[in-house]
């Protein structure tokens, strides 16, 4: 008999094939032409509009809004990617519950913000589907950039470069491009192939070469980059994972969330995927909402995200913990792991209640079990990696405001720079503007 | 419950809502539903000339624009007159009427300008038991260009000899409807009360070409990549309507001619207004061409409540009330000055406020780093772009300066007694004061 959510263990299989298609496609399915008229419709046109403010890219939202209105989404699509040239992405992927909608004067009016991410992806659809590329570069300067890391950070970079006439190669150790929107962002949110597809709209501005398989420290080095390079911009991501520090952390199935994303991103076939009936993930982020969303569509019967401080200090926005409660993912709260039990692989995770109190998580003693036979550790990453003498604040690379180093000829931006929070939308904005600092140091 | 029976030149209906003249009274299957679904009168689609019926175009009649969520604003039309043949329509006139005798039934009329046509269709029309005649000298497109239609309705001379010729002809009462494409409506409505007429109604639509193909290039509706004016109509001309209305009702040469009253009427607050503007009733045709026969329920029930409110018993009690209140702009109250008023608690943020106002208006509004918007009254000119633009109803109000405060923009006390253009000291004209 095929396995179903009740079958016990890890195994694939558990949920029909056409059961998995629906769970797993579009999450927020694109809108139509009169939905878009619509919901554009709504915008008032703000001025100095407080959604352009909080945008990381600071795209003119109302501008882009009007140009639907208008009829022409492939002229919106234009005012999204002159700020920002991964629109496209950020309008599948951002929080925007806590940036450009979160601000809209409409939640004072009535509760409900223009739906600027489904307006923007309307947008950019309607231009990447034409297969054109908006912009045309510059004449070619002479001058050579390397970018170490082809996530958002580094693509948006390389991109701007190339857009001035610079000549940029990127480096980057997975077999793909794309960084965490090919490998670390829950499938349903950018289905159909979308990051790669993007990528290789991106590169129709010229003047780009990548080179995948290539890692900073293994295949080359900083001070060869320097040499050869006029300039270099980092974007290597935070490579690290951070360890529970429990015993019983070595057990069969106790994984990284990260891993397991990126592996559900990559399977051609998600029938095929193993998943637990009783899953753990521990976290309180992005990342293990997008694990324990994703453990629950493929079939896993009980899905329990346990985060050890209280609901309110989750990095995850209200927005995507209600999508994951909806989902059946069973949220705990003020409960921090203490062992992981098992006999070979994991059994049962065991936790104890957290107060907070002044800031400092104290435990209270009192502990209880989960039967887990799949954990997900999801409590954060990690610079891992970093050349020396790279100056490092508060765990990432020091940059100033222009993204600059303590190293003269070496930018840092994304994930693994200080300063903005880990989000896709603020790496583009990082990458971008290191690249405008790039060009008038190279200029 | 308010009474909305109503008699008008004559004419009794249970209530003041008639359709107009236009497709939907163009057949007995449509009056009889309209009927049905309960409205007061109809003014049955225009008649013409018996022989060959005219002909319409076999491409779209009608062009529309609209809301971003499709929600029809304005609608403009080719159609000529009725295109079935004369007999057929009184025969269809006669058996409504029979059956439904309580409600209006008004024949709209409209044949070459010659009395011996008039004299041949007027007894045919009296046959069949209707109440009264509208003669069609309105319709701008196609008609016209055979003399007829609005090309009668635009010469003052001609309406009168019409008019009377109609009043000659029939004992029925005559109601002149009027076209909107002239200068001053007061004028037909003047010639049509000196040639007899029982009562105006208008308007009848606006010469119009609602949108241009930008791939073809053709106007819109296109009927094989070229396009006519047509007229319109809908909730778009209802501004222009009303004022029109006021301006007969508040005519001396007019005061007192009934008026039924045509023009973008949609709900039952649109029907008040006229109402209130001195209409004696209200015609409809594009709302019930969007919606269906069935909007009369919130009409009958909407105005009913309202006068209940009001304690109006019947429509005659607000008849006309508004009437005295339309005045020429030399004798508006200088001396009523009000300022903008920003309510902080209803404020959204937005700043249109401040942007209509900076941009195109007096720099009168200031807006803080955390975006509060407050009015600068002694810039503020009371203009009304703020609350117009503003997306909160009630945000901003206009309030009035109390008389013996100081106007912070002029530096003038506010004056207890109203005075206007006539006597203003920057008019060469004005009369001395005492």
């Amino acid at each position: 008999m095929a396995n179903s959510p009740f079958t016990a263990g890890v195994v694939a299989g558990r949920l029909p094939p056409e059961t998995l298609q629906e769970n797993f496609s579009d999450i927020h399915p694109p809108f139509d032409a009169h939905e878009a008229a619509v919901a554009a419709d709504r915008c008032y046109f703000c001025f100095d509009a407080p959604c352009m403010a909080a945008c990381p890219t600071a795209i003119d939202i109302p501008m882009f809004i009007r140009q639907i209105q208008t009829g022409l989404p492939e002229a919106a699509a234009r005012t999204i990617f002159e700020q920002n040239i991964l629109g496209g992405m950020c309008a599948r992927v951002c929080p925007t519950e806590t940036l450009c909608e979160e601000a809209c004067v409409r939640n004072e009016a009535e509760g409900q913000p223009v739906e600027i991410g489904r307006l923007q992806r309307y947008a950019t659809d309607a231009l990447m589907e034409r297969g054109e590329h908006p912009f045309t570069r510059a004449a070619p300067t002479g001058r050579r950039v390397a970018v170490v890391g082809a996530g958002p950070a580094g693509l948006a970079c390389a991109h701007r470069l190339a857009m001035h006439g610079h000549e940029v190669v990127i480096y980057d150790a997975r077999p793909k491009a794309g960084g965490l929107n090919e490998y670390g962002i829950a499938a349903y949110k950018a289905p159909g192939g979308f990051a790669s597809a993007e990528v290789e709209w991106l590169l129709k501005i010229g003047g780009i070469t990548i080179e995948n398989g290539k890692a900073l420290g293994r295949d080359f080095t900083l001070e060869e980059l320097r040499a050869d390079f006029d300039a270099v911009f980092l974007a290597i991501g935070l490579a690290g994972v951070n360890a529970l520090g429990l015993e019983g952390e070595e057990r069969d199935n106790v994984l990284n969330a990260v891993d397991f994303i990126a592996e559900l991103r990559q399977a051609s076939d998600l029938a095929s995927l193993p998943i637990g009936r009783d899953v753990v993930v521990i976290g309180g982020g992005m990342t293990a909402i997008d694990a324990a969303v994703q453990a629950r569509l493929l079939g896993a019967l009980n899905v329990t995200l346990v985060y050890r401080r209280g609901r309110e200090k989750m990095a995850a926005s209200v927005h995507e913990q209600e999508l994951a409660a909806a989902r059946g993912v069973h949220i705990i709260t003020n409960a921090r792991p203490v062992a992981v039990h098992g006999n070979g692989a994991v059994r049962e995770v065991e936790f104890e209640y957290t107060v907070e109190e002044d800031g400092a998580l104290k435990g209270t003693g009192e502990t209880f079990r989960l039967a887990a036979d799949q954990v997900f550790k999801a409590i954060g990453q990690r610079l891992e990696g970093v050349p020396e003498g790279l100056e490092i604040s508060g765990g990432k690379i020091a940059v100033d405001a222009a993204g600059r180093t303590s190293l003269e000829g070496v930018w840092a931006g994304g994930d693994c720079a200080s300063g903005g929070d880990d989000l896709t939308v603020t790496a583009v904005a990082e990458g971008r503007d290191a690249a405008e600092d790039i060009h008038a140091a190279l200029s | 419950m308010a009474n909305l029976a109503t008699e008008f030149v004559g004419i009794k209906s249970p209530n003041p809502f008639w359709l107009a003249s236009a497709p939907p009274t163009d057949k007995e299957y449509n009056v009889r539903r309209a009927f049905e679904a309960g409205w007061g009168g109809v003014v049955w689609k225009t008649l013409g000339e018996d022989g060959p019926p005219v002909v319409n175009v076999n491409g779209p009649r009608y062009g529309a624009v609209w809301g971003a969520d499709r929600r029809l604003l304005g609608l403009n039309n080719i159609e000529l007159i009725t295109d079935r043949p004369l007999e057929v329509n009184l025969r269809e006139i006669k058996a409504v009427k029979r059956d439904w005798p309580d409600r209006a039934m008004v024949v709209s009329l409209m044949v070459p300008c010659e009395e011996e046509a008039w004299k041949r269709i007027l007894p045919l029309v009296e046959e069949t038991g209707a109440d009264g005649v509208e003669l069609n000298f309105g319709c701008p497109h196609g008609m016209a260009e055979r003399g007829m239609g609005s090309a009668v309705g635009q010469v003052p001379e001609y309406i009168e000899m019409v008019t009377r010729w109609c009043k000659a002809n029939t004992r029925m009462p005559v109601i002149v409807k009027l076209t909107p494409n002239i200068t001053d409506i007061r004028y037909p409505a003047r010639a049509a009360r000196k040639g007899g007429a029982d009562a105006v109604s208008l308007i009848n639509t606006i010469n119009s070409i609602t949108a241009v193909d930008l791939d073809t290039f053709s106007p819109e509706p296109s009927i094989d990549g070229k396009g006519t004016h047509g007229g319109y109509c809908g909730p778009a001309v209802k501004p222009i309507a009303l004022n029109m209305v006021a301006e007969i009702a508040r005519d001396p040469a007019t005061a007192g001619l009934p008026i039924s009253a045509i023009g973008g009427i949609t709900t039952w607050r649109d029907a008040a207004e006229f109402l209130s503007m001195g209409a004696g009733t209200v015609q409809v045709c594009t709302a019930v061409m969007t919606y269906g026969f069935k909007i009369v329920e919130e009409m009958i029930e909407g105005l009913s409540l309202w006068m209940d409110e009001k304690g109006y018993a019947s429509i005659d009690d607000f008849r006309g009330r508004a009437v005295p209140n339309v005045i020429d702009w030399q004798h508006l109250n200088l001396n009523y000055v009000t300022k903008a008023r920003i309510n902080p608690d209803l404020c959204i943020k937005c700043g249109r406020c401040y942007a209509a106002c900076e941009d195109t208006s007096h720099q009168a509004i200031s807006m803080s780093e955390d975006r509060v918007f407050e009015v600068k009254d002694e810039e503020c000119v009371a203009c009304n772009l703020c609350v117009n633009v503003c997306p909160v109803e009630g945000c901003i109000t206009m309030e009035r300066l109390a008389p013996g405060e100081v106007d912070p923009r002029t530096g003038q006390v506010v004056p207890a007694e109203p005075a206007d253009w006539t006597v203003h000291p920057n008019n060469p004209a004005a009369r001395a004061a005492e």
